[in-house]
C-alpha cells in the first residue's frame, strides 16, 4: 500500500507519464486498481487489489493530473483516497444525498466521510 | 486587491458543451480555477453489463459525436486483441481512411469555433463550408454524416470501390485548394495573432508531467503521437508527428491546421496502397481476459481498458478520453491570464466534454 | 473605393452560394441510412433483428406475426439490415418527415407455421436442382 506513492515517485523521476487509473469490481468484496504509466509509447501497468472500504494513498501530490481520476473513482466505486490535492468530497458526479456507489456489484452502501 | 469568484460556464457561447469553471479573479487577472464536471454524464460505461459486446460498439460510438469512428475503432481493436482475431489488410487501410476523414472534419470544426471565439464569424463560416465537403464524402461512403458505424469486430461493414476512391481524391483536391486560400488568414492575420500569441503558454517541461495529450503536447514541443504505435495501417505508411515549439494557443492552432493538411496526404497514401481482400474476419468465441488499446483521436490520445469474463457481457470498459487528460493542464495555464482571454484559451485545448464524462 | 466596385460587381454577377432550400433540395447520396423499411411478406419472424438491435427498439411476435419498431428510439445504425437472414429489411435514403405526434411502425404479416417454413426452402431447392440438371422435360416444366 505504501509502495503506491513510492512507485509514483520513481516513475516521475524516470520520466514516465501518468496515463490513467482503472478500477474493476472483482465481485467478492475487493476491487482491482490498475495504474497505467507510459514513456515514449512504452506502456507499463501496475495492479493493486484493495478491499472495499480501505483507504488508498493518493498519487496526486506527485502527479497533479491524477486528481480528476481519483475523484471519479471515489464517486463511482466508493474507494477513499487520502490527501488528494483537490478533493471534491464525492460530489464530482454524485449528488450529496446519494448513498450507493453506482459501479459496485454488491449492494454496499458507502458511508460518506466528512469533507 | 479585491477577489471575485466568477462562474465560467456551464452555458457559454464559446463552449460547444457544458463545462463549469470557478475562476477566482483579482482585478481581472485569473488567480485560480476549479472545475466542476458532471453536466453530461450519461453512465455509458455501466451499460456494458446489460448489452452484449457487439451492441457495445454502437454505444461506444455515441460517447462523442465528433470522434465516433475512432472510439469504435479503439474498442474493436481491444476486443480483437482479446479474442485473437486478425483484421484483414484491406479493412485496416479502410479504417485508416475513415479515421483520417474524421480527424479532418473535427479539426475543421474546431478551427471554425476558434475563429468564432474571437468574433471572426466569416472565417468560421468558411471553415465549416470546407468541412461540408468532408461530410459529403462520409455520407456517400458510409451512410451517415457524423456517426458512421462502419467498424465491427474483425473489420469494416462497407467497402470503397474504385469509382468512390477516385471521387474522394477529387473532393480532397478541392478541399486542399480551399484550405490554402484561408491559410494566410488563419495563420497571419493581425487579429488572430494578437489574440492568440503568448496566451495560455504551457511550458515544455510541465506539459508531459501534467498529463497533456494530443495537440496540446505537440504544441509544446514533444513529438509524441499514438499513431506512432502503428495501429490499423499506420505501420505501413509514412507518418511524422506535427510539432510546434511555443506552447501557446497560436502554436496549438498551427498544429491542428497542419494536421488537416497531413491527413489529406495520409488519405492519399492509404488509398494508393489499398490492397484487395476481405472486409471482415470471423471472430470465434467470447472475449476473455484484459486488453488495453490506444488510438490517436483528433483531440489527443484515447485509451481503453477492456476486461472480459468469457460471457457475452463484458466486465468493465474503461475509457480515458483526451479531454479528461487535458483538463489538469488547463487548470495550470489559466492563472495569470486576463478574463477576456479565458474563453479563447479554454477553447484552444479543444474541450469535448461529452467525451470527458461519458 | 475602386476595389469595392470590383467586389460589388463580381458579387452581383455570380450565382449565390446558398441553395433556396424548400424549393431546391439536394437529396441524399445512395446508401444513406434514412428510414427502416420491412417487406413483411418475406419476413420469417426469426427475431434476429430484435436480438441484435443496440437500442432494443424492435419487437417481434412470431406467433401473431407482428413486427413493431419504434422509429424514435431507433438509432439508424443498420445492424438489423446486416443481420436479417432473408434480406427483407432495408434502409431507404429518404428520411422521415417531421410529424406532430410520436407513433410506432406496426406491421402485420402472416406467421409462418413450421411445416411451410421448411417446405418453402425445399421447394426452392428442388426447383433449382431441376433447372441445374438441364434435362429438356424439366426445363419445359419450370
Amino acid at each position: 500500500m505504501d509502495a503506491v506513492r513510492g512507485l509514483a515517485k520513481t516513475m516521475f523521476e524516470d520520466g514516465y507519464r501518468f496515463l490513467t487509473m482503472s478500477a474493476v469490481d472483482l465481485g467478492d468484496e475487493s476491487l482491482d486498481l490498475l495504474y497505467h504509466y507510459d514513456k515514449d509509447l512504452d506502456l507499463k501497468h501496475y495492479r493493486l487489489t484493495v478491499k472495499k472500504g480501505q483507504a488508498v494513498p493518493s498519487v496526486s501530490p506527485v502527479y497533479f493530473c491524477a486528481l480528476l481520476i481519483e475523484n471519479e473513482i471515489r464517486d463511482q466505486f466508493g474507494v477513499t483516497f487520502s490527501d488528494i490535492v483537490l478533493d471534491f468530497g464525492g460530489t464530482l458526479y454524485l449528488e450529496d444525498d446519494v448513498r450507493t456507489s453506482p459501479f459496485c456489484k454488491m449492494s454496499v452502501t458507502q458511508i460518506k466521510k466528512e469533507g | 486587491m479585491a477577489r471575485t469568484i466568477l462562474p465560467f460556464g456551464p452555458q457559454h457561447p464559446v463552449l460547444p458543451e457544458p463545462l463549469h469553471l470557478k475562476l477566482t479573479l483579482e482585478d481581472e487577472i485569473v488567480v485560480e480555477a476549479v472545475p466542476a464536471l458532471g453536466y453530461v454524464h450519461r453512465g455509458l460505461e455501466k451499460l456494458c453489463e446489460v448489452r452484449d459486446y457487439k451492441q457495445m460498439i454502437q454505444i461506444v460510438e455515441r460517447v462523442c459525436g465528433i470522434c465516433s469512428c475512432l472510439h469504435a475503432l479503439c474498442y474493436c481493436e481491444g476486443i480483437e486483441q482479446m479474442m485473437g482475431v486478425e483484421v484483414p489488410p484491406r479493412a485496416r487501410f479502410l479504417r485508416l481512411v475513415w479515421g483520417e476523414l474524421h480527424r479532418m472534419h473535427s479539426h475543421l470544426l474546431w478551427l471554425g469555433l476558434f475563429a468564432d471565439a474571437f468574433g471572426f464569424e466569416s472565417l468560421f463560416m468558411q471553415c465549416w463550408r470546407i468541412r461540408e465537403r468532408v461530410m459529403d464524402i462520409m455520407e456517400a461512403t458510409c451512410g451517415n454524416r457524423v456517426i458512421v458505424s462502419v467498424n465491427v469486430v474483425g473489420g469494416v461493414r462497407r467497402d470503397l470501390d474504385a469509382g468512390q476512391c477516385a471521387w474522394i481524391l477529387e473532393q480532397l483536391a478541392i478541399v486542399e485548394k480551399d484550405l490554402k486560400q484561408i491559410q494566410s488568414t488563419i495563420l497571419s492575420d493581425y487579429t488572430v495573432c494578437s489574440r492568440t500569441k503568448g496566451k495560455g503558454v504551457l511550458p515544455k517541461e510541465q506539459a508531459l508531467q501534467l498529463g497533456a495529450v494530443g495537440p496540446m503536447l505537440r504544441g509544446s514541443g514533444w513529438a509524441q503521437d499514438a499513431r506512432q504505435t502503428g495501429y490499423s495501417a499506420f505501420g505501413e505508411i509514412d507518418f511524422e508527428p506535427v510539432v510546434e515549439q511555443d506552447g501557446d494557443s497560436y502554436a496549438r492552432c498551427v498544429v491542428r491546421f497542419r494536421e488537416v493538411l497531413q491527413s489529406i496526404d495520409l488519405i492519399r497514401q492509404g488509398i494508393a496502397k489499398l490492397p484487395a481482400g476481405d472486409l471482415v474476419a470471423k471472430a470465434k468465441g467470447m472475449p476473455d481476459g484484459e486488453a488495453t488499446t490506444r488510438v490517436e483521436q483528433p483531440r489527443g490520445e484515447l485509451f481503453y481498458y477492456i476486461k472480459g469474463n468469457g460471457t457475452k457481457n463484458l466486465d468493465r470498459v474503461r475509457i480515458r478520453t483526451p479531454t479528461f487528460a487535458n483538463v489538469p493542464p488547463l487548470l495550470a495555464i489559466l492563472p495569470g491570464l486576463e478574463l477576456a482571454d479565458v474563453p479563447v484559451v479554454v477553447l484552444s485545448i479543444d474541450p469535448c466534454i461529452s467525451c470527458t464524462e461519458r | 473605393m475602386f476595389t469595392m466596385t470590383k467586389n460589388v460587381v463580381r458579387n452581383l454577377l455570380t450565382k449565390s452560394s446558398t441553395r433556396l432550400y424548400p424549393v431546391e433540395v439536394r437529396g441524399h447520396f445512395d446508401g444513406y441510412r434514412g428510414r427502416l423499411d420491412n417487406k413483411i411478406e418475406d419476413c420469417i419472424f426469426c427475431r434476429s433483428c430484435q436480438i441484435k438491435c443496440p437500442s432494443q427498439c424492435i419487437t417481434v411476435d412470431n406467433k401473431l406475426g407482428i413486427w413493431e419498431c419504434d422509429p424514435y428510439a431507433c438509432v439508424y445504425c443498420g445492424i438489423c439490415v446486416d443481420a436479417c437472414p432473408t434480406h427483407c429489411l432495408s434502409m431507404s435514403k429518404e428520411h422521415r418527415k417531421p410529424t406532430a405526434e410520436k407513433s410506432l411502425i406496426h406491421l402485420q404479416g402472416t406467421p409462418k407455421k413450421k411445416k411451410t417454413a421448411t417446405a418453402k426452402p425445399d421447394e426452392a431447392k428442388d426447383a433449382e436442382k431441376a433447372e441445374d440438371a438441364a434435362k429438356p422435360e424439366d426445363a419445359d416444366q419450370s
